[in-house]
């Protein structure tokens, strides 16, 4: 088969598998997720032989793997769609491959395969727990199968066609397509559990959000297409004539050139997708939906691929970037990406629910990204996005294991708690060892521990690019962010798993499935290799030794290869420094947390703490400024002015009108004439019926005088028209 | 040989006698014997005219048998009515048998 075939058939596995479970196997949960698992599978294959492939190519940049067909005629040509594996899809493609299928297996035991049914378990609901009585007689309260097993595997495997549909396509429309697939399916699994009321808030919330920017990007598809004629990547993006074209001619928009105003409205879809602020409440309020979903959709796939479409029209936005000084659309990237990052990094700090730390630690992330290609730091976040897909993943599958964990002795010991909320955890390394470590490591990563994990190549990368061009604003802020993440990784380390437990729940947890374990495991490999493929030659000793092929070989996607930053010690220092000094920090406010105390911040912060608790208020400040004037809008002007005043009013005008218009024709038309002549017809024969009456008497012989009568006067008559008449 | 009107003023006196009969009786069988009067002298005109026109055809007599055959159909079907109707009314005289008359 050769390469551009295999990438064709690349995303159909899982939609195939969609369409099997739901109209066939849906009432079998093996069958279901063996086909899920199993299409998975086969995508992920397929993917490392695409992989393996495209590292073998020279110079894949300048011939990537790239096929087209006609599909849509417009006028005299065809827009053509495609696939295209290029250095950076290739890229995506190998973490995007390794990550879905290890969620999907993850997910066979995160949904409790191979436990009964629970006892009061109902469609829409997370089970409860099921009652089972063991051989001595003794019962005991374990984890029940998710009702809707099948259901959730089905979407899964639409959620990944629609993520490597993205990946692969080699132009914007069908990239769109992808995106709105997943769009849907993060609505359908955020409301995965829909009969809790905030989990269909949190779908509603996190869809229309979405929404916002992604109208923005379509202006923005639409106007790259009006400008250009086509929406393929090697066509514009790898075509300098075409950028220069656009960055010359002006937007008549505030100054922006062609260019600048088309990157900004796609950059604005990328603020819906990836959760920056302004658009950033939704991702949080999303891990209402279970925790693969969380981890496939909301950190490692679908919120990367808003970052992979800015990574992709990068060339866009750089076009008119002269002598290093960045264009107006980057300069708005760096500082959104560069707020997110501290923004979201300061609420993560008092977050107490496991799963939201990680969100907002998320969030901040891919401001890390945005903010680095912001300054034109390309490979660098390309090359976070790649490990933060894998220690994020990883650190939300772990955070979903502790999860079950603790549920397990919640259902054990009929303790009332949380069970994602941190404070009700503590010494959990000793009950759950695998998750613990490779907690650990996702966490370390997380931080930018020092040499060892990937987040410290790529984070470092980042800082580097920051300093060696000068954006020293952009480079203090995501340092900030660092020490705060550092800070608050530990915190959440310590909280879960150091100390001794807080609650009854906590000391009877217990370590979960094989099919849970194993692609942490996995992930945690990559948490920590995926850093070493970019290690810049220049670093002191390793560089030497460990020369990374990841710089090279990414910005070969570009037309001019970027040379790489000069080694510079400060930058690196800096990194060490929030690093360590963040994790040693989170461990030292921590470590002695007793249960019942409030957070150890709570107190010397004082309102500031209050304040990042509740995330700025930002939910309240949307619900006042965005929600409820909608909802005004909807009620008192929709529906009761416009829809009942004027438009109930202009039709009950109508049908009035109509009815005195019909009644007066009845009146003075039908009634009078129409009936009237009716009426006289009908009258007048009667009456000159009753006038001939009196002669018709029944008397035969009458008639017949009648007759003889007429006949003789007729006769009569003859007679004399043809004698005398002549 | 007996001229042509000789024929005609006698079946113009049949055809006036039968006339009379129809016109003036009451009772039933007797019109329909007027009628039989008026058929016959229409006869008698039939043949006389046969006689005294061409005689290569036989038309006139045809048409004489024709009407003899009609007149013995008519006079069964009459019958058999005027006896229904005795029958059920115990009467044939014309102007009581007003059944249909409004």
């Amino acid at each position: 088969m050769t390469t551009e075939t295999l990438i064709w058939l690349l995303p159909l596995p899982p939609l195939l598998a969609f369409f099997l479970i739901v109209l066939f196997t849906n009432r079998n949960r093996t069958l279901s997720h063996i086909l899920a698992v199993g299409a998975a599978l086969l995508s992920w294959a397929g993917s490392m032989v695409v992989f393996a492939r495209a590292l073998q190519v020279e110079f894949l940049g300048e011939t990537p793997f790239h096929s087209v067909l006609n599909w849509m005629p417009t006028g005299d040509t065809f827009f053509q769609i495609g696939v295209l594996v290029d250095p950076l899809s290739a890229g995506i493609l190998f973490f995007v491959a390794w990550t879905v299928l290890m969620i999907f297996i993850y997910s066979v035991g995160y949904h409790n395969y191979g436990q009964p049914e629970g006892d009061h378990d109902r469609k829409g609901l997370p089970p409860h727990g099921a009652t089972v009585q063991d051989e001595h007689g003794h019962t005991h309260t374990v984890p029940s199968v998710e009702p809707m097993y099948s259901r959730f595997f089905a979407f899964s495997g639409l959620f990944a066609f629609g993520m490597y549909l993205l990946v692969l396509s080699n132009n914007l429309l069908t990239l769109f397509v992808g995106w709105e697939i997943m769009g849907l399916c993060s609505y359908l699994l955020i409301g995965f559990w829909y009969a809790k009321p905030s989990a269909r808030a949190a779908a509603i919330k996190a869809f229309m959000t979405t929404r916002v920017g992604d109208v923005f990007m379509l202006l923005g598809i639409v106007y790259l297409y009006s400008a250009t004629g086509t929406l393929t990547y090697r066509d514009i993006f790898y075509n300098p004539e075409v950028l220069q074209r656009l960055a010359e001619s002006s937007s008549g928009f505030l100054g922006l050139s062609v260019a600048g105003l088309i990157g900004l409205l796609l950059f604005i879809g990328t603020i819906g997708k990836s959760a920056q602020w302004p658009l950033h409440v939704w991702l949080p309020d999303a891990m209402e939906g279970p925790t693969p979903v969380s981890a496939m959709i909301h950190a490692a796939t679908m919120v990367s691929a808003g970052v992979y479409m800015v990574i992709r029209i990068f060339p866009l936005l750089s076009a008119g970037m002269e002598h290093g000084v960045i264009t107006p659309t980057m300069s708005v990237m760096a500082f959104i990406g560069a707020f997110t990052a501290l923004f979201a990094a300061t609420i993560a700090v008092a977050q107490n629910d496991i799963k939201r730390v990680l969100a907002y630690s998320t969030i901040s992330q891919l401001g890390y990204m945005i903010a680095a290609l912001g300054i034109g730091a390309y490979v660098a976040a390309t090359f976070h996005l790649i490990t933060h897909a894998f220690f994020k993943g990883l650190l939300f599958l772990g955070s979903g294991s502790v999860i079950h964990g603790v549920e397990h002795g919640v259902l054990h010991t009929g303790e009332h708690v949380d069970p994602q909320d941190m404070m009700n955890m503590g010494g959990l390394r000793k009950k759950m060892p695998i998750t613990f470590w490779t907690f650990l490591l996702g966490g370390f990563a997380l931080s930018g521990f020092p040499v060892f994990t990937a987040g410290f190549w790529s984070k470092d990368e980042i800082f580097a690019d920051a300093f060696a061009h000068g954006h020293y604003a952009v480079f203090i802020t995501l340092a900030l962010a660092a020490l705060l993440t550092a800070f608050y990784t530990m915190r959440q380390i310590t909280l879960t798993f150091l100390g001794e437990p807080r609650t009854e729940a906590a000391k009877h947890a217990q370590e979960t499935s094989w099919t849970m374990t194993l692609p942490l495991i996995v992930l945690a490999i990559f948490a920590v290799a995926a850093g070493w493929v970019g290690i810049p030659e220049d670093f002191p000793g390793l560089g030497f030794l460990l020369p990374g092929p990841l710089h090279h070989f990414i910005s070969g996607t570009l037309v001019e290869e970027l040379a790489p930053v000069a080694f510079h010690p400060f930058p690196l220092l800096t990194s060490l420094v929030v690093a360590l000094g963040g994790l040693y920090l989170g461990w030292l406010v921590y470590r002695n947390v007793r249960a019942e105390q409030p957070d150890p911040l709570r107190k010397p912060l004082g309102a500031v703490y209050t304040l990042l608790e509740n995330k700025y208020y930002f939910d309240e400040i949307y619900d006042f400024l965005f929600v409820r004037p909608a909802y005004w809008v909807s009620e008192t002007f929709t529906s009761n002015w416009m829809d009942r005043t004027l438009f109930d009013g202009f039709l009950h005008g109508i049908a009035s009108i109509t009815i005195s218009l019909g009644s007066a024709l009845r009146n003075y038309i039908d009634k009078p004439l129409v009936n009237g002549f009716g009426d006289f017809v009908g009258e007048s024969v009667k009456k000159i019926g009753q006038l001939f009456r009196p002669i018709q008497t029944g008397r035969v012989q009458q008639y017949m005088i009648l007759a003889l009568v007429s006949v003789a006067a007729f006769s009569a008559l003859f007679y004399y028209l043809l004698v005398f008449a002549r | 040989m007996i001229p042509l009107s000789w024929f005609l003023i006698f079946a113009a006196a049949l055809f006036c006698i039968g006339l009379y009969g129809v016109l003036a009786r009451k009772n039933a069988i007797a019109i329909l014997m007027g009628v039989e009067l008026m058929l016959n002298a229409v006869n008698i005109n039939l043949v006389a005219f046969w006689r005294y026109g061409s005689l290569e055809g036989i038309t006139g007599q045809a048409f004489a048998v024709m009407v003899f055959a009609v007149a013995a159909a008519e006079v069964a079907v009459g019958l058999a009515l005027f006896i229904s109707i005795y029958r059920r009314r115990n009467t044939v005289a014309a102007d009581e048998i007003d059944m249909l008359k409004f």
